[in-house]
């Protein structure tokens, strides 16, 4: 165990003890994290910016609110209805279209007025929320999705995944929803996520819960080989976001539409450590080498210069 | 820098600890179990003597205590009588029981209780008194030195020379100058006053001394005397069979010199009966009452001195600490989910009330029904917090047809379902549908799992009696405790979990 351990420690991967007490705690001020939990606020400070998210439709903040909403909503035909509090995917309610006085969902049912209303009434109330604090609902522009991951990713959202340290992209993983996730592209939830070269922005292996799949479970198309569009737009708004937010550790979601290319969906200021098995390599040692590279922090290297290093140093071995 | 600093918080809340307790046990004594137990001697006297109608003055001493020895609870019963402790010229400490007027049979108490403790009574620092030329008679200075030259003569120092003198003494043939000296009948206070005035002629400081032995309950006990003597540093001690310097422990200085125990004027010379009853006293409550007397402040100052109701509380809650600490190691070593924080911690409290395998049944049985209640309630899509407020009904309710059926079944412990575990549970139900809201269904009963086992593990941590008194008359322990946690708070290496979340990382060639 000790011996497993070592070389864990060796091969600089990240546990989570480390990474609250060397990264988090030290590097993500406690009252930064709001920018990353709340998704209003995120859009908010990614549009000053400049970096595109999806078109916010309508804020939905009491139950008030919630009867003109139907009417706020009438010149779309189909968009996102979430919590800005969310986690995991829970609570969105993408509609498609429109039956009649009906909305209609990415499932195909249909969803009428009132059951429309009682959902937001209960997102407002923070069922979806963390720890339950009362939430507001986002009504946003529908992602059309690239077509690049439809072999490997089984309905809902595919996204991907950049850990961001400093501004460096350390390490990157797409998200690719199964049957056992519902939909949803959080691994914890059964989704499967690939890695991708940060030098090249092609997929590597998968991680499913913590073993490696070649291949995705429902399709059965491999997940590795295929090549992320638009990779250097997004290691740039990747290494952008730091200035964003200020946290110094933080993970950013990104989908690609097929007409407006990459969006930033959310950031995360806790991003998980199961990208590690994605990619096969330590967290750390990539950790360890910007930590080195920024020295003292008064060098400020521009968010391209950030990039040209993470492309030149965090390639995948052996891939 | 900053880990310099937790080191140096750790190290000096670990010393402080350290330091604390060694005190208590060493110097103050408390015990490290509860039902350690300390022979505790009762001594009584009693005076018996009649008065004639004037003023009546009775003098004794009082024990002084001695390293070892501690002297408790004096008290006297003297109905009527003055009482005042005074020192005399002769270095004893007598009591003095004094009346305008008394008439007839009077009978007077004092009494004492002494235990042989850890607590040190200070000996007083004494430099080698003057030796006094002895008062004799010619008669008797003929046959002292008589003894003493033999004495002398078979004796290499004064150590030696006062066991030989006491030797000749006790000698069942005496010589003649030992009968000239003694008489025909000898007591051993004539044989002490006798070896003590030899001692004196050949100019060693010596005194006599007179105690009682604390070995068995005696009804009446009698004074043992024996022998003094300064070799320059300090006083050792002779009994009169001559068996060397030093003195069985069991023997309780009472007063020294020649002055007789009772000096009486205005009655008769009184009767003196001495009691000596040995009992055995929790140490705990021995050491306690020692400290109230002697206002040591870790004593009127600790946690004993509370009232007792709240002194129940805090034994129940000092044991928290050790709770937490365990499930600090057991979230951020090994990496065991739980619900909330401290949740596991409260819920291993609320198995005291109900003891173990009955917690875990009952806990069990009771969040199983409270997640099928919401499982059901989710499908009538109700709005969060009435839900979980209809789970919490249906939970008390739940918890209610429990303890109605173990009643009735006869199944006791069911009653002990209190107000405590009540709440604790409805709170982890609470807790387990939000999680099972956010994170599914999967985690939640992964959770509830982990819970339910590092519950366990804390109530077993925390519930022996020993961890109990150990904290309770030792709180500074949990500065220990409290060094240790932040260490654990500065610890970045792996969790258990992680190794196996991450075993195919561990490769060599990644």
């Amino acid at each position: 165990m000790l011996g497993l351990a070592r070389r864990l420690r060796a091969n600089g991967v990240l546990g989570i003890n480390a990474r609250n007490a060397l990264y988090m705690l030290p590097h993500n001020p406690r009252r930064l994290y709001p920018l990353a939990d709340d998704k209003l606020r995120t859009k908010e400070i990614a549009a000053k910016v400049g970096i595109k998210v999806p078109e916010l439709y309508a804020v939905v903040a009491s139950p008030g609110d919630v009867r003109s909403l139907h009417a706020a909503l009438a010149g779309y035909q189909d968009f996102v209805v979430k919590p800005a509090h969310g986690s995991g995917g829970e609570g969105i309610i993408v509609v498609t279209g429109r039956a009649g006085d009906n909305y209609r969902l990415s499932d195909g049912t249909l969803m009428d007025h009132a059951d429309m209303a009682f959902h937001v009434n209960n997102l407002l109330s923070g069922i979806y929320s963390l720890g339950g604090q009362a939430d507001k609902a986002l009504v946003e522009y529908r992602v059309r999705f690239d077509p690049v991951f439809d072999n490997i990713a089984y309905q809902g959202v595919p996204d991907v995944r950049i850990v961001v340290y400093f501004g460096y992209p350390v390490m990157a993983m797409v998200r690719l929803p199964t049957r056992a996730s519902r939909g949803r592209a959080n691994l914890h939830q059964g989704a499967i996520g690939a890695g991708v070269d940060i030098a090249t922005g092609t997929t590597l292996m998968a991680v499913l819960k913590t073993g490696i799949v070649a291949d995705h479970p429902d399709t059965g198309h491999p997940v590795s080989g295929i090549c992320v569009p638009y990779w250097q737009a997004l290691l740039d708004i990747a290494a952008r976001s730091w200035e964003l937010t200020g946290l110094a550790y933080q993970g950013v979601d990104i989908v690609l539409d097929r007409d407006l290319g990459p969006l930033v969906l959310e950031l995360n200021a806790r991003p998980g450590l199961a990208i590690q098995i994605a990619n096969r390599a330590g967290l750390r040692r990539r950790l360890e080498l910007v930590d080195k590279a920024r020295g003292d922090g008064t060098a400020a290297p521009t968010a391209a210069e950030r990039v040209a290093f993470a492309k030149a140093r965090f390639a995948a071995v052996g891939a | 820098m900053r880990s310099r600093h937790v080191f140096g918080l750790a190290a000096a809340l670990a010393l402080i600890g350290v330091a604390l307790f060694l005190y208590k046990v060493v110097a103050v004594g408390l015990p490290l179990k509860r039902d350690k137990m300390t022979d505790l001697w009762e001594v009584e006297v009693a005076f018996g003597f009649n008065a004639r109608g004037r003023p009546v003055r009775l003098t004794f001493p009082v024990p002084p205590g001695a390293p070892g020895f501690t002297i408790v609870n004096q008290n006297f019963v003297s109905r009527g009588y003055g009482v005042s402790t005074a020192d005399a010229l002769d270095g004893n400490r007598r009591a003095v029981l004094s009346i305008r007027k008394a008439e007839g049979r009077q009978s007077l108490y004092y009494g004492f209780a002494v235990l042989r403790g850890p607590t040190v009574v200070a000996a007083k620092a004494e430099g080698p008194p003057e030796a006094v030329a002895p008062k004799l008679s010619e008669p008797e200075r003929i046959a002292a030195e008589a003894i003493q030259l033999a004495a002398v003569a078979q004796s290499a120092d004064a150590t030696t020379f006062v066991v030989q003198v006491l030797k000749h003494l006790a000698e069942h043939r005496p010589m003649r100058s030992v009968v000239a000296l003694l008489g025909d009948r000898p007591t051993a206070l004539k044989k002490i006053n006798a070896a003590a005035k030899i001692a004196a002629l050949a100019g060693l400081p010596v005194r006599t001394v007179h105690g009682i032995s604390l070995g068995l309950d005696r009804t009446h006990a009698r004074f043992d005397h024996w022998l003094e003597v300064h070799d320059g540093k300090q006083w050792l001690s002779f009994l009169p069979d001559a068996s060397g310097p030093g003195l069985p422990d069991d023997k309780l200085a009472w007063w020294r010199g020649p002055s007789p125990f009772t000096e009486i004027s205005g009655g008769d010379q009184p009767h003196v009966t001495i009691t000596v009853s040995k009992s055995r006293n929790p140490t705990l409550q021995v050491v306690r009452t020692l400290g109230e007397q002697a206002k040591a402040p870790l004593l009127t100052w600790s946690l004993f001195s509370l009232p007792l109701q709240t002194q129940i509380v805090f034994r129940l809650l000092l044991t928290v600490p050790v709770g937490v600490f365990l499930l600090v190691i057991m979230r951020n070593v090994v990496g065991v989910k739980t619900f909330g924080t401290f949740m596991p911690v409260l819920i291993a409290l609320s198995f005291r009330e109900t003891q173990l395998v009955w917690g875990i049944a009952l806990f069990t049985v009771v969040v199983s029904g409270g997640l099928l209640v919401r499982l059901y309630l989710e499908q009538l899509k109700l709005l969060l917090v009435p839900r979980l407020a209809a789970v919490l009904i249906v939970v008390i309710l739940l918890m209610a047809a429990l303890s109605i059926l173990s009643h009735k079944l006869d199944i006791t412990s069911g009653l002990s379902v209190a107000l405590f575990p009540m709440v604790i549970m409805t709170m982890t139900i609470e807790r387990m549908s939000i999680t099972w809201d956010e994170l599914g269904g999967g985690e939640a009963i992964r959770e509830g799992i982990g819970s339910l086992l590092v519950a366990v593990l804390c109530y077993l941590a925390m519930s022996p009696p020993a961890v109990e008194h150990l904290l309770f008359a030792f709180p500074e322990l949990l500065l220990i405790v409290l060094a240790a946690t932040v260490l654990l708070g500065r610890y970045s290496g792996y969790r258990l979990a992680e190794l196996a979340r991450f075993r195919v990382l561990g490769g060599r060639n990644t």
